[in-house]
C-alpha cells in the first residue's frame, strides 16, 4: 500500500505542483462552470409543471433519441425590448456607481497609501469596519436615513434649508446612494493595494524633471495605478449589475434592475427556464468586460517579458 | 597648527571670483539628528564634483537638498546668483539621474527623454529633434520605442542621463550613477559618462560611496562623514595628502603609527612611535612631545629579506615583522607584517616581472621601509 501511494506521487500528474495548481481548477470547476451549466441547460428546457419546474432535453420514444433544444426564451429576451432595457438601465447603474465609486475611492486610497505607515493600518481598518455589520442592516439603515421623516430630512428641515421632507427613498439617487456605499471598500482596497507599492521616486523624477504636482498625479501616479483602477472597477461594475437586494430596498419604480426581473421570473412566474435565460445573458454580458480586462492584462504582461 | 602646511585650502577659488553654485553652512535634521552639519562649498562651473563618504554620511540628503526634495533646515543654496530655498523641484535649473534611475516604466524610452522637455511646453518638432540628439549622444538610437524594463542595465544609465540632460540643466545631480550596475561595466562606464558630460558641458555633482568611481571621475571630491564635509580636494590631493586620520583611511588603505614628536630641528623633525622612529623633512614643525600619527600607504613601502645598512640604533622609517598573511592581486601583491609591539604593516608590491627573485613565504623575518617624503603626518 505504501508502495503504491509513493508511486502514485513520483507520477507526474500528482506531483505537488499539479496539485497545487489543480485545486482551484477544479474549485472553479465545481462551484463556477458546474452550476453555469445546469443554468445553462434549463434555459433551453420546456416547463413542465409547477412541481417538475423543468423538463428533461433527451426523450426515448419508440427507439428514436430526440434531443430538444428551446430556443423561445432567448428569442423572447431578443424581441421583448423590456429585458433589453433592464439590461441597459442595470448597466447604466453599475457604471454610474463604479464612477462614482473611483471618484471617491481614488483620494481616498491615495492619501491613505501616503499617510504615515502608523495610521495606514487604522485607515485600513476604517475602510474594513462596515463589513463588521451585517449587510442587509447597512442597507436598512440607509432606508432610516433616507425616508421622508429620516434623519437626512428632519435635519435638512431643521435647518430649514427645505420645508417640506424630500421624497430620497425609492428613488435612482437612493439606489446608487446605498450601491456606492456598498461597494466602496471593494474599490479603495485594490487601488490602496497598487499606490501603496508606488515608488515615490517616480514622484520626484518626474517634479525633477518640471512637472507640476497636479500634472505629475495625470501623467505618472494615474498610468501606473491603471492596473488597480481596473481591478477595482471590475469589483464594482460586476456584482453591481445583477444586484438584486439594494434596488429591491433602496430603488424605486423607476430603478428597473435585472436582478429584479429575474426574480420575477423565478418566484412569481415560476417560469425557471425563462430565468435560467436571463442569467445566461447576464452572465454574458459580465464575462464581456472580464475578458477584456484580461486580455488588456495579458498583453500588460506579454509587453512585460 | 603644525599640519597646515601639507594639506591644500578648503575649495579652489572661482574664475570669477563668483561661484556658480554656493553652499553654505546646510543644514538639515531628521528628529533633531543633524543628516548634513553646517556645509559650506562652492563649486564652479564645469565642474565633475564627488561627495564620497559611506552610506548615511548625509551625503544624498545634501544632494537632494540640492535638488528641492528636501528642505533645509538652515543655510543657502546658490546657483548661478540665484537663492533656491523657495524654489520648488520642479522649477530648478537642475535635473538630476536618480540613484536605480526611476524610469517612468509605462513611457518608452523616447517619451521618457521628452518628459521633461514636455512639461516646457517645447514645440514638437523641437522636442523631436533634442530627444534624437539626446538619443545619439547615449548611443541608444535604436531603442526610443522600447520600453524601461526591455533594456539591459547599462542600457537604463544611459536613458536616465539622457533624460537629465535633455532639459540642458544648468546642473547635473547623479545619485550612486552606476551603484546598479556590475564592476566590469561600472568601470567601462565611468569614463563613458565623463566624456557624456565635458561634451554637454554641464557642471555636475556627483554623490558615490565608491572612491574609485569618485577618482575617476571627479575633479573634485568632498570626504563626507557623519554629516560633515572633511576634506575638498583634487583626487590626487585627497590621497597623498589627507587631512585627518578619517580621510587617509577612508581612501585607499595605510599603515597608521602613533607617536609624539622627539627631534625638532629646522629641517626635519623626528616623530618617536613604539614600533619606528619617524624623520619627516618635509615643512612641519612642532612642539617636543607633541602627540601626532604618521601614515605611509602600502604601495609606498619596499620590502626587502635584509635589514637596510646602517646602525640599527639610529634606523629611521623602518620597521621589520614576521611575514604572517599575504594576497596575490595580480598586479600588486599584499604582504602583512606582525611587527614586534603587534601592529600590524601592509606593503603592497607591484609585480613587475613574472616571476619575481625575491618572494618572501610565510613566518620569514621582512624589512619594511620607506622614504621619508611619503610619510603622511596627521593630527592625533
Amino acid at each position: 500500500m505504501k508502495k503504491f501511494l509513493i508511486h502514485m506521487l513520483t507520477l507526474r500528474w500528482l506531483s505537488g505542483r499539479h496539485i497545487v495548481i489543480g485545486i482551484p481548477y477544479g474549485w472553479l470547476l465545481l462551484v463556477f462552470l458546474v452550476p453555469f451549466l445546469i443554468v445553462f441547460r434549463i434555459s433551453v428546457a420546456d416547463v413542465q409543471s409547477a412541481a417538475d419546474p423543468f423538463g428533461s432535453l433527451l426523450s426515448y420514444v419508440d427507439g428514436v433519441a430526440t434531443l430538444k433544444i428551446k430556443l423561445a426564451n432567448y428569442l423572447f429576451i431578443a424581441q421583448d425590448s423590456l429585458y433589453a432595457l433592464t439590461y441597459l438601465s442595470s448597466l447604466k447603474y453599475a457604471v454610474v456607481t463604479t464612477l462614482l465609486c473611483l471618484l471617491i475611492g481614488y483620494p481616498f486610497a491615495y492619501f491613505m497609501a501616503r499617510a504615515r505607515p502608523t495610521i495606514r493600518t487604522t485607515l485600513l481598518m476604517l475602510v474594513m469596519l462596515p463589513f463588521w455589520t451585517s449587510f442587509l442592516l447597512r442597507i436598512y439603515a440607509w432606508k432610516g436615513i433616507l425616508a421622508s421623516n429620516g434623519l437626512l430630512n428632519n435635519l435638512l428641515l431643521w435647518l430649514g434649508v427645505i420645508e417640506t421632507p424630500l421624497a430620497l427613498l425609492h428613488t435612482p439617487f437612493s439606489l446608487v446612494i446605498g450601491m456606492v456605499y456598498a461597494y466602496l471598500p471593494f474599490m479603495i482596497l485594490p487601488l490602496y493595494a497598487n499606490l501603496v507599492k508606488m515608488d515615490v521616486r517616480f514622484l520626484e523624477a518626474a517634479a525633477d524633471l518640471g512637472s507640476t504636482p497636479w500634472k505629475t498625479f495625470w501623467l505618472v501616479t494615474v498610468p501606473l495605478s491603471k492596473s488597480g483602477i481596473i481591478a477595482g472597477s471590475m469589483l464594482v461594475l460586476i456584482p453591481c449589475v445583477g444586484e438584486f437586494v439594494i434596488p429591491e430596498l433602496l430603488g424605486g419604480p423607476e430603478t428597473l434592475m435585472i436582478g429584479r426581473v429575474l426574480w420575477d421570473e423565478f418566484f412569481s412566474n415560476n417560469d425557471w427556464p425563462m430565468a435560467s435565460a436571463v442569467t445566461v445573458i447576464m452572465i454574458l454580458l459580465i464575462l464581456l468586460p472580464m475578458a477584456i480586462f484580461n486580455k488588456y492584462q495579458n498583453k500588460q504582461q506579454g509587453g512585460g517579458a | 597648527m603644525m599640519i597646515e602646511a601639507t594639506t591644500k585650502p578648503a575649495a579652489a577659488p572661482a574664475a570669477d571670483g563668483q561661484p556658480f553654485l554656493l553652499i553654505q553652512d546646510l543644514v538639515k535634521e531628521f528628529d533633531g539628528a543633524r543628516a548634513v552639519d553646517s556645509v559650506s562649498v562652492t563649486i564652479n562651473k564645469g565642474e565633475i564634483f564627488a561627495l564620497l563618504g559611506s552610506s548615511g554620511c548625509g551625503k544624498s540628503t545634501l544632494l537632494r537638498m540640492l535638488g528641492g526634495f528636501e528642505i533645509p533646515t538652515s543655510g543657502k543654496i546658490v546657483l548661478g546668483g540665484v537663492d533656491l530655498a523657495s524654489v520648488p523641484p520642479y522649477q530648478r535649473p537642475i535635473n538630476m539621474m536618480f540613484q536605480s534611475y526611476a524610469l517612468f516604466p509605462h513611457l518608452s524610452v523616447w517619451d521618457n527623454v521628452a518628459f521633461g522637455l514636455r512639461r516646457d511646453s517645447m514645440p514638437k518638432d523641437q522636442i523631436a529633434e533634442r530627444v534624437e540628439k539626446m538619443l545619439n549622444l547615449v548611443q541608444l538610437k535604436n531603442y526610443a520605442r522600447r520600453k524601461p524594463h526591455q533594456l539591459s542595465g547599462g542600457q537604463q544609465q544611459r536613458v536616465a542621463l539622457a533624460r537629465s540632460l535633455a532639459k540642458r540643466p544648468q546642473l547635473l545631480l547623479l545619485d550612486e550613477p552606476l551603484g546598479a550596475l556590475d564592476k566590469k561595466l561600472r568601470e567601462q562606464t565611468q569614463l563613458e559618462l565623463v566624456n557624456i558630460i565635458e561634451q554637454v558641458g554641464v557642471t555636475c555633482v556627483m554623490v558615490t560611496h565608491d572612491q574609485e568611481e569618485a577618482m575617476t571621475m571627479a575633479s573634485r571630491i568632498a570626504v563626507m562623514s557623519e554629516g560633515k564635509i572633511l576634506q575638498i580636494g583634487k583626487p590626487g590631493d585627497i590621497y597623498e595628502t589627507p587631512n585627518c586620520r578619517f580621510v587617509a583611511d577612508f581612501i585607499g588603505s595605510v599603515n597608521l603609527f602613533n607617536g609624539k614628536v622627539t627631534v625638532d630641528e629646522p629641517d626635519h623633525v623626528v616623530i618617536t612611535s613604539p614600533e619606528c622612529r619617524h624623520y619627516v623633512g618635509h615643512g612641519i614643525s612642532g612642539t617636543i612631545g607633541m602627540a601626532i600619527s604618521v601614515g605611509i600607504r602600502p604601495e609606498k613601502i619596499a620590502i626587502s629579506p635584509v635589514a637596510p645598512p646602517g646602525d640599527p640604533a639610529t634606523q629611521v622609517n623602518c620597521v621589520y615583522g614576521e611575514l604572517v598573511d599575504w594576497a596575490y592581486l595580480g598586479s600588486t601583491t599584499v604582504y602583512h607584517l606582525k611587527l614586534a609591539s603587534g601592529a600590524l604593516v601592509k606593503a603592497a608590491v607591484p609585480n613587475r616581472q613574472r616571476h619575481a627573485q625575491y618572494q618572501p613565504q610565510f613566518k620569514d623575518i621582512v624589512y619594511a621601509s620607506w622614504s621619508q617624503d611619503d610619510i603622511i603626518v596627521l593630527p592625533f
